[in-house]
């Protein structure tokens, strides 16, 4: 069996690597995947930590975030539609009319 | 406190009321007086004394079933306690504080009375009729504070009523402080408040004295009521005694007008008569001696004191009583008078002769309150002749040549030179002023007789030379009254406006012939042989009222000098001051006497320049010390040199070496810095604000790092 | 293990009620296409929800396996945040009807994120603070990018999208490893475990992650910097609806969580909650003063009060915690009126295309209009906390709160703030009153009753802040 660390290092991996990935990336797409990431890298450390203590709740969580994660892509591809209907690209950089 | 009950043992309970009549008088006058007739805030007022006098009856009563009299704690209220000081507002009743009510009481009622006359036509000229009110609420309000300084237990209570008393006499002294030209007194209303101030400042100068006597009394005893300070008194240091009854003395020179704190009454004349009868005449003048008496005591303790006030007393006496030989004023002339009479009384309590000096108080206040009311009916008699004559019922050019003027130009109704041969005008007042000055001038049987050779006897026995003092003030008393009787009544009109003079009403006149009856019959409170009063006293005085035997030598040296003097005033102001007055206005004398006197009658004539000299020694120096502290302290040294070398100037190179290098290097530095910082704080905030999602998240991002940081690596 | 029973649901019969109803409006909306009858609707849902919030004023219970408290502190926020979604339907009708986007989509979002707001207050499982806080925000993505066609309003919304799920994703992952630390999620059990956890590290890990994430709910320096963008891109009224309800939903659950849940780690978080309290009321008021858009001056002002409110908060370790609480929710009322107030008068005064929002567009405001500007008047005074206004009160219970606690320089730094704020709710009030201008407002009845209510609050309630601080008091002391 493989020890909780690893899980524990590894769904931090995942998290950082999503951080990253939000920070780097000009996607619009791309940096909601890295989110997804973040949020996955989550659930694996529900999951791990539901093994460790035995028990289905953390399990369950996951579920619940699978969710919010789908709803959350509904509305965030609608809204990168709508941007793209408008200024034709998804670069977030380009979107900074709002400042100051 | 209520009658019956109090009846059942005696009226001492009542004593309270002697202050609340008068009181309930007030408020009744404040409250609706401005509702009531004109008569009725009079009579309110006048009942509301002679409630009080009542009252004083009953005690009187009281006390000669229970001699001793008693201490009424009011509501056992403690007035004061602070420390070691506690001080109950208590009325004592004895035989003293009685007897002073009576006088207080009784003659204040008749002066009251008088008063609804007189005021009405002083309403008259003035079209005003709330004056009427003011005039009685403060009349009223003097009875309220002479009841509370004769009817206090301790010290304390006693200076309340005279600093009231106080209060009250400057109030009604400015009675007519807005009074215009044209009114029936000589002085405008300046003057008035002035004469006012002059009063006040004046006792304030006295009132210091009693105060510091006040304070070591307490210091000494511990106590300011009267049987524990007289108590321990005995066994205090002579010195301090001594000090303890010179400061008094300075607060009794002050409210009586002794030397050198007389200047004061001559001047307080300026309010309307009554005010001058009660006030300055009857009874206020007398507290320095009721409380010499109260405090007798503690005077029988050390001689230098006794000798020092008999001294003052004598010297006033006398001193007062030149001056009025030199007085034109009716009523400067009894003032000075007044003055030299309460040289008497004070020089008698000074000697130790209380019930003398407390005799001829009652006697006095009869027969001077009697001369000066009438003195106001002279008064408004001559005034209403000039209002006549003005008013056209009388074609004549307005004023005669040689009619004495007031400063303002107008005719003096006070002037005696502008009097004469008023007796047939006004047979009533004349009666009664002619018992009034009789009885001042000590002539057999009148009041005054009895009184003062009371003081003359105890004093030729007491203090040999204050006997020679009084005596001679004695022959100057009966001289000058003599003097103003001629003057006022006898030979011719010497105005047009006393050719028309007028008797008064009876409402007025009324008192006039009570007070006349008690000034001639005055003296039988203290007949020798009887001496009711010396008995009746006794029961307060300590060491026992001396009884003197009646000194025949004495009564009979006084008589005939008194006699003498009417004679010479008789002769002066008889056929020869006709006769001057047929001289031409260069060669006529200012006065009959003049001509013997001459430059010693000058001095009469200014008064022995006392104000002047108060006015050279006090006032001037106090100028120059104001001057000097306004111009040389205050401007110069203080504002010039302090405040705008020292203090400004310093102030100016500092704010310059604040500003310059301090505040635009510094703090303009700091301020341009703080608004130059926020500026910049703002705009970088606004740069890193920069539209841009993944420098949001990396602040996010960052934020988080370092709080993570600062946790794990703590 | 039973299941769940009625009753369970009967608890949170407000919140359930408000969820059915929005989805019976999705299908009715979808049927009729009657943005207005759809709005009446939304408020007649929220009217009822608010009926039975106040039927449920007094409950003490826990639903759902103690995931979910009904407490006084609940409703008081409950009531709080429907009266929001109340005047909110009445700041955007008129101006949705104006700018030519009345959809009815709009209000059923709105009720969505209500009930995501009353979750979070009565959410007593870091599961359930997550997923009520996706429900606050989801629907509040969608509504900041509602203007159709509109750049300013879709890059809002996108910004706010990211971000948001940005700090979702670092609630969730805090929740994780909370779990980790302590085998659970309910609040009451996280803190029996919490006392005996092998694992500080992670515990404290966890509870800073979800200070984070409902950090950057509430816009806290420096996770504010979506605030401004965002309020200025959105449409006003739905700026003015998560100013408030989003800080309420936020500041709810924040304290919740941290005071049922986190006491143990309160003496390693308070320098942290203090320096970002500095941090935001700094930031928060030094960029406001350099602001010409009356929406982004707004928006620093709001997140300088975020950044008062989170002064209560230092105190959360301490006994004093429940006067701070008190304090907290009494400020919160007093933002909620008089933000909605002043949001108002600026609705008043936008024309289409974001123009009308410069503090130029206000010059002559006082002569031309002068009751609207004297209600803005009101708004900016309460706002500077300027007696007699609410204010003022929520200032003052604050400011004694957090000097009682012994945080006197707090308190000092509150002050300062507050006076620096007068600054520049003062340049709009000389805008208003002392310079020359011909602003155009056109009246509309809702907006203009929104304001008068909100006017009228404002000063109304501060006489009677003795008895709300005392409600306010009351709802605490369920939270104990």
């Amino acid at each position: 069996m493989v020890a909780i660390e690893y899980y524990v290092i590894l769904s931090a991996i995942l998290f950082t690597l999503g951080i990253v990935g939000v920070l780097i990336r000009r996607n619009a797409i791309v940096i909601f995947m890295s989110i997804e990431l973040m949020l996955n890298s989550a659930n694996l450390a529900f999951i791990a930590f539901a093994r460790q203590y035995n028990e289905l709740n953390g399990q369950v969580f996951v579920f619940f975030v699978m969710t919010v994660a789908a709803a959350e892509v509904a509305v965030g591809l609608a809204l990168m539609v709508t941007i793209f209907r408008t200024k034709h690209s998804i670069d977030v950089d380009q979107l900074s009319s709002l400042k100051g | 406190m209520l009658l019956r009950e109090a009846a059942a043992t005696n009226y001492f309970n009542l004593v309270p009321w002697v202050v609340f009549f008068p009181v309930l008088g007030i408020l009744i006058n404040l409250l609706v007086g401005g509702r009531l007739r004109e008569k009725m805030i009079g009579v309110i007022a006048s009942l509301a004394v002679a409630a009080s006098f009542a009252v004083a009856v009953l005690l009187a009563l009281s006390l000669n079933d229970q001699h001793a009299g008693t201490i009424i704690a009011f509501m056992n209220l403690e007035w004061i306690s602070i420390g070691d000081l506690h001080i109950d507002w208590a009325f004592r009743v004895d035989t003293l504080s009685v007897t002073m009510m009576l006088a207080v009481s009784g003659v204040g009622t008749l002066i009251h009375i008088y008063a609804i006359a007189y005021m009405h036509a002083d309403v008259r000229h003035h079209q005003d009729p709330t004056r009427y009110r003011r005039f009685f609420v403060f009349f009223n309000l003097f009875i309220v504070m002479m009841m509370i300084l004769v009817s206090a237990d301790n010290y304390l209570m006693l200076f309340v009523g005279w600093e009231g008393v106080g209060l009250c006499s400057y109030l009604l002294i400015g009675f007519w402080y807005d009074k215009g030209k044209g009114g029936a007194n000589h002085l405008d209303g300046i003057s008035n408040a002035l004469a006012g101030k002059k009063a006040f400042i004046t006792n304030r100068i006295g009132d210091f004295g009693f105060l510091i006597a006040t304070f070591l009394m307490f210091g000494a005893f511990g106590s300011l009521q009267f049987d524990t300070v007289f108590t321990k008194a005995p066994f205090a240091s002579q010195g301090t005694i001594l000090a303890i009854t010179l400061f008094m003395l300075l607060g009794v020179a002050g409210k009586s007008a002794q030397l050198p704190l007389y200047v004061w009454l001559p001047d307080a004349m300026a309010g309307p008569t009554p005010v001058s009868a009660l006030i300055h005449a009857a009874t206020m003048v007398t507290a320095g001696v009721y409380l010499v008496a109260r405090s007798h005591e503690l005077y029988a303790l050390s001689s230098q004191a006794q000798n020092i006030v008999a001294l003052v007393g004598g010297l006033t006496a006398l001193f007062a009583a030149t001056i009025a030989v030199g007085q034109f004023d009716i009523k400067k002339l009894l003032a000075y008078s007044t003055i030299s009479q309460l040289g008497f009384m004070v020089a008698a309590v000074g000697m130790g002769a209380i019930v003398a000096g407390i005799f001829h108080l009652v006697t006095h206040a009869f027969f001077k309150a009697l001369l000066f009311l009438s003195a106001g009916s002279v008064i408004q008699g001559v005034e209403a002749g000039h209002h006549a004559m003005e008013h056209g019922s009388i074609k004549e050019s307005k004023h005669k040549r040689g009619e004495h003027l007031n400063e303002g130009g107008e005719f003096d109704a006070q002037d005696m030179r502008n009097m004469g041969g008023l007796s047939r005008r006004m047979p009533v007042t004349f009666v009664v002023y002619l018992v009034g000055a009789l009885a001042l001038a000590g002539i057999f049987p009148l009041a005054g007789f009895w009184s003062k050779d009371e003081i003359l006897a105890e004093a030729l026995h007491l203090h040999p030379a204050v006997f020679v003092l009084l005596i001679i003030a004695a022959f100057f008393t009966a001289f000058y009254m003599t003097r103003q009787i001629w003057m006022i009544f006898f030979s011719k009109p010497r105005s047009r406006p006393a050719e028309y003079a007028r008797e008064n009403s009876l409402l007025l006149t009324l008192p006039l012939i009570l007070l006349a009856v008690l000034s001639v019959f005055g003296g039988a409170l203290n007949l020798p042989f009887w001496h009711t009063l010396t008995h009746w006293l006794d029961y307060t005085l300590a060491e026992g009222a001396k009884v003197g035997s009646f000194n025949y030598l004495v009564a009979g040296l006084s008589t005939v000098l008194a006699l003498a003097a009417i004679a010479l005033g008789i002769f002066l102001y008889g056929k020869r001051y006709q006769a001057q007055a047929k001289l031409p206005a260069a060669q006529r004398p200012v006065d009959p006497v003049q001509p013997y006197l001459r430059g010693a009658f000058t001095g009469i004539q200014h008064k022995w320049w006392i104000d002047e000299f108060y006015d050279w020694l006090i006032l001037r120096r106090y100028v120059a010390l104001s001057r000097f502290l306004s111009y040389r302290f205050e401007e110069r040294f203080w504002h010039d040199w302090l405040h705008d070398n020292a203090i400004a100037g310093s102030f100016r190179q500092t704010a310059h070496f604040l500003a310059q290098p301090v505040d635009l290097g510094i703090i303009d530095g700091i301020a341009n810095g703080l608004g130059t910082i926020s500026q910049r704080f703002a705009s970088w905030i606004r740069r890193a604000q920069n539209g841009f999602v993944r420098s949001y998240a990396t602040w996010v991002l960052a934020g988080m790092v370092i709080i993570l940081g600062y946790l794990i690596l703590r | 293990m039973s299941g769940y029973g009625i009753e369970d649901l009967v608890y949170i019969l407000p919140i359930v009620f408000l969820l059915v109803w929005a989805l019976v409006l999705v299908l009715v909306e979808a049927f009729t296409k009657r943005p207005d009858v759809t709005m009446l609707l939304a408020a007649f849902g929220l009217l009822a929800a608010v009926t039975l919030s106040v039927i449920q004023f007094g409950t003490e219970a826990t639903a759902f396996k103690e995931m979910l408290t009904v407490d006084g502190y609940a409703v008081f926020v409950y009531m709080l945040v429907l009266a929001s979604g109340l005047l909110s339907l009445g700041l955007a009708y008129d101006y949705n009807r104006r700018m030519g986007w009345a959809r009815g989509e709009y209000y059923i979002l709105m009720l969505f994120s209500i009930a995501g707001a009353m979750l979070m207050a009565s959410a007593a499982n870091l599961i359930v603070v997550f997923l009520a806080l996706e429900l606050l925000s989801i629907p509040l993505y969608v509504m900041a990018a509602f203007v159709p066609n509109d750049a300013s309003s879709e890059e809002a919304g996108l910004k706010y999208f990211l971000l948001g799920a940005f700090a979702g994703g670092f609630v969730l992952y805090g929740v994780a490893l909370i779990y980790g630390a302590t085998g659970a999620t309910n609040l009451m059990d996280v803190v029996a475990a919490a006392l005996g956890t092998n694992s500080p590290v992670m515990l404290l890990t966890g509870a800073a992650l979800i200070l984070v994430g409902l950090g950057f709910k509430v816009a806290l320096v420096p996770f504010h910097m979506w605030t401004p963008d965002v309020y200025q891109g959105a449409p006003t009224p739905v700026t003015a609806y998560m100013a408030v309800v989003a800080k309420a939903g936020g500041f709810a659950a924040l304290f919740r969580v941290f005071i049922a849940a986190f006491p143990s780690v309160s003496a390693d978080l308070t320098p942290v909650i203090a320096t970002l309290v500095v941090l935001t009321l700094v930031v928060g008021n030094v960029a406001a003063l350099a602001q010409k858009n009356i929406k982004r001056m707004l928006a620093y002002s709001s997140i300088s009060h975020a950044g008062f409110l989170m002064m209560a908060f230092v105190t959360y370790g301490s006994a004093l915690y429940a006067d701070a609480v008190t304090s907290l929710l009494f400020y919160l009322l007093a933002f909620t009126v008089t933000s909605f107030g002043s949001w108002a008068v600026v609705i008043a005064l936008e024309k289409a295309e974001g123009k009308g929002l410069d503090f130029e567009d206000y010059a002559g405001l006082g002569k031309k209009y002068p009751m609207l500007s004297a209600a803005m008047l009101v708004f900016l005074l309460s706002f500077a906390g300027v007696p007699p206004t609410l204010g003022f009160a929520g200032k003052f219970f604050l400011f004694r709160t957090v000097l009682e606690a012994g945080y006197a320089w707090l308190a000092i730094v509150g002050v300062i703030m507050s006076l620096v704020s007068a600054f520049y709710y003062l340049r709009v009030v000389r805008f208003m009153y002392f310079e020359q201008g011909d602003p155009e407002v056109r009246s509309e009845p809702v907006l203009n009753l929104v304001t008068a209510i909100t006017v009228v609050g404002t000063i109304f309630l501060f006489l009677f802040s003795g008895p709300l601080l005392a409600w306010a008091s009351e709802a605490v002391l369920a939270l104990i």
